[in-house]
């Protein structure tokens, strides 16, 4: 496999006449986290949806996947092929049960290994359990997240899309949440491309990080290095 | 006392009726939120097709005419689905309802052309040739018959087996929607069309699949109840009627919400009407029997737009 699990090229994106991305380039290696940071409005979340083909957004350029070009499968063929995207607002199915939920995330796997992976999440959620024939509606901010992220783990993915998890949760269950997307990523291989807004904390776990501004990459490289960068800290760390 | 007794029994006989036509718009609903308005005219083909197999071209067994009816309806909404309807923009909902308003007309003037608006006569009646439910019917057609028992009521014993055969429709929709991958997915996509294209369903398919069963069950809801209605091309108008205000009264996408629905409207319906037809001058208006469905639906969607069990607002329609 190339070193690089995605390579977006010349990104433009747009919702009807509003045009949102401006040509985006970036790349995300192999095994690693990847943050995007951005002010609202940015286009961060108008880019993972155009990663995945979203039909709500209508963009063009080259995506790679996995060495594979995906711009013009569907989001139902790119999932298949691995990718897995929590997106903003957690796109939990809110009438189903927890379980239920859980059991849609594995909707494009054939092996019958389904209901030990929901029981390696229930491991990790504990919280999660105890609420498994709860609607997902009913549970709370945070719960909802954690059933967010191991829905999306469900189809075992070899990339997963995180739009803004720590939004709308306290600052302890947010900690919480990170310390477990790094042991993911660490013990799975997961490779995981997140968008956030707590840009401390993600750029303490990421390797890279890009940012996004009005539509187009205005820096990028090293987490560390983007952590050191004045423009940076002003901005995004409130330096 | 007696006749009390009698408009409660008339009015969840006549609630199985609407029960069973409510449940497809239910189905539709839960797919699309939009309210299909040619729900029953699909169903009243269907029941065509099964009485054109069973008795007008091919005397097939009733059972298999009305398992090919079901499939030959389940195409028919597919077909419907995708080449009419999948290109518009499903949450602009005006155009799609208008859609179906016209499916509505052109099925219903088609009929007509075929079969004439008139009763059709030797409607077969499915309940009998159903196992359990028939042979129940048969041995007890002496107690439940179109004429008075001996308490002194009339209990029709096809609307019997007709709860029955509801109860039956029922546990095959909960066993097809709660213990499938098909109707799991069906669901994830009635909850969350967005959420369900990213665990990799393909919502255009689940949409076909959401049409066909939806008209297969609606053809089967007619194909039952249309010896106790009779077989002709109006044989849903008003029913289609009741069966909204059934729909929404349970909740526009609960199963179970709407077949309750159904009796409920059905025996409101019988008890008011039973009253107001003691007064001479109203019960001479053709329009008072439908009335009442609207106003139970205004009822419904001032007071709780989401019915008893549902979820989703009837605003949304
Ligand atoms: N569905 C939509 N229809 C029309 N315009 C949209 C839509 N979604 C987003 N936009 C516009 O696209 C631009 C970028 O939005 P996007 O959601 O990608 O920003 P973001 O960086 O994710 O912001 P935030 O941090 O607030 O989530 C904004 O100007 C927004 O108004
Ligand atoms: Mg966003």
């Amino acid at each position: 496999m190339s070193e690089n699990i995605l390579e977006v090229r010349d990104l433009q994106a747009s919702y009807g006449q509003v045009d949102v991305l401006r040509g985006v380039a970036l790349e995300v290696k192999t095994g690693e986290v990847c943050v995007i940071l951005g002010a609202n409005g940015a286009g961060k979340t108008t880019t993972l949806r155009s990663i995945c083909n979203m039909p709500i957004v209508s963009s063009t350029g080259t995506i790679k996947f996995a060495g594979e070009d995906i711009s013009n499968t569907d989001t139902g063929g790119i999932v298949a092929q691995g990718m897995a995207h929590v997106p903003q607002g957690r796109g939990t199915f809110p009438e189903l049960s927890t379980l239920e939920n859980l059991q849609l995330g594995a909707y494009v796997r054939k092996d019958n290994e389904v209901d030990d992976d929901i029981d390696r999440w229930f491991q990790m959620f504990p919280v999660l359990k105890e609420r498994k024939d709860q609607a997902a509606g009913s549970l709370s901010g945070g719960e909802q997240q954690m059933l967010a992220v191991s829905r999306a783990l469900m189809s075992r993915p070899k990339l997963l899309l995180l739009d803004e998890p720590s939004l709308g949760l306290a600052p302890i269950i947010i900690e919480d949440l990170f310390a477990t997307f790094k042991q993911i990523n660490q013990d799975e291989g997961t490779t995981m491309l997140i968008v956030e807004q707590n840009a401390n904390l993600a750029l303490s776990i990421a390797q890279s990080a890009y940012v996004l501004e009005t539509g187009s990459i205005a820096l990028s490289g090293p987490a560390a290095q983007l952590r050191d960068d004045p423009a940076v800290q002003e901005a995004y760390l409130g330096a | 006392m007696t006749l009390f007794l009698q408009r409660i029994i008339d009015g969840l006989q006549n609630g199985a009726i609407y029960s069973v036509v409510a449940i497809p718009m239910v189905l539709i609903f839960k797919a699309t939120t939009l309210i299909n308005f040619a729900q029953g005219e699909l169903a009243m083909i269907g029941a065509f097709f099964a009485f054109v197999f069973a008795v007008q071209a091919f005397s097939m067994n009733i059972i298999l005419a009305t398992i090919l009816a079901m499939v030959i309806a389940a195409l028919l909404g597919m077909g419907i689905e995708r080449t009419m309807l999948r290109s518009f923009d499903p949450t602009d909902h005006l155009p799609v309802v208008l859609i179906t308003l016209g499916v509505f007309y052109i099925v219903n003037a088609f009929a007509g052309d075929i079969w004439n608006y008139q009763a059709q006569a030797n409607v077969p009646n499915l309940l009998y040739d159903l196992p359990l439910i028939g042979d129940w019917m048969q041995g007890r057609s002496s107690f439940f018959t179109s004429e008075t028992n001996k308490l002194g009521l009339r209990i029709q014993h096809d609307s019997v087996g007709l709860v029955g055969a509801l109860l039956i429709m029922l546990s095959a929709l909960h066993v097809i929607l709660n213990r499938t991958k098909m109707g799991l997915a069906f669901r994830g996509v009635s909850s969350n069309t967005e959420a369900s294209r990213l665990v990799g369903i393909r919502v255009g398919r689940i949409l076909s699949f959401g049409w066909g069963l939806a008209c297969a069950f609606g053809a089967l809801g007619a194909i039952l109840v249309a010896p106790r209605i009779t077989l002709q091309p109006n044989m849903m108008l008003t029913v289609l009627v009741y069966a909204l205000a059934a729909a929404a009264f349970g909740g526009l996408d609960s199963v179970g919400g709407a077949a309750l629905g159904g009796f409920v409207v059905g025996l409101l319906n019988s008890v008011i009407l039973g009253y107001i037809s003691d007064v001479d001058r109203l019960s001479s208006l053709t329009a008072a029997p439908l009335l009442f469905p609207v106003v139970l639906l205004l009822v419904v969607l001032w007071f709780k737009p989401t019915g008893l069990f549902g979820t989703k607002s009837v605003e949304r329609v």
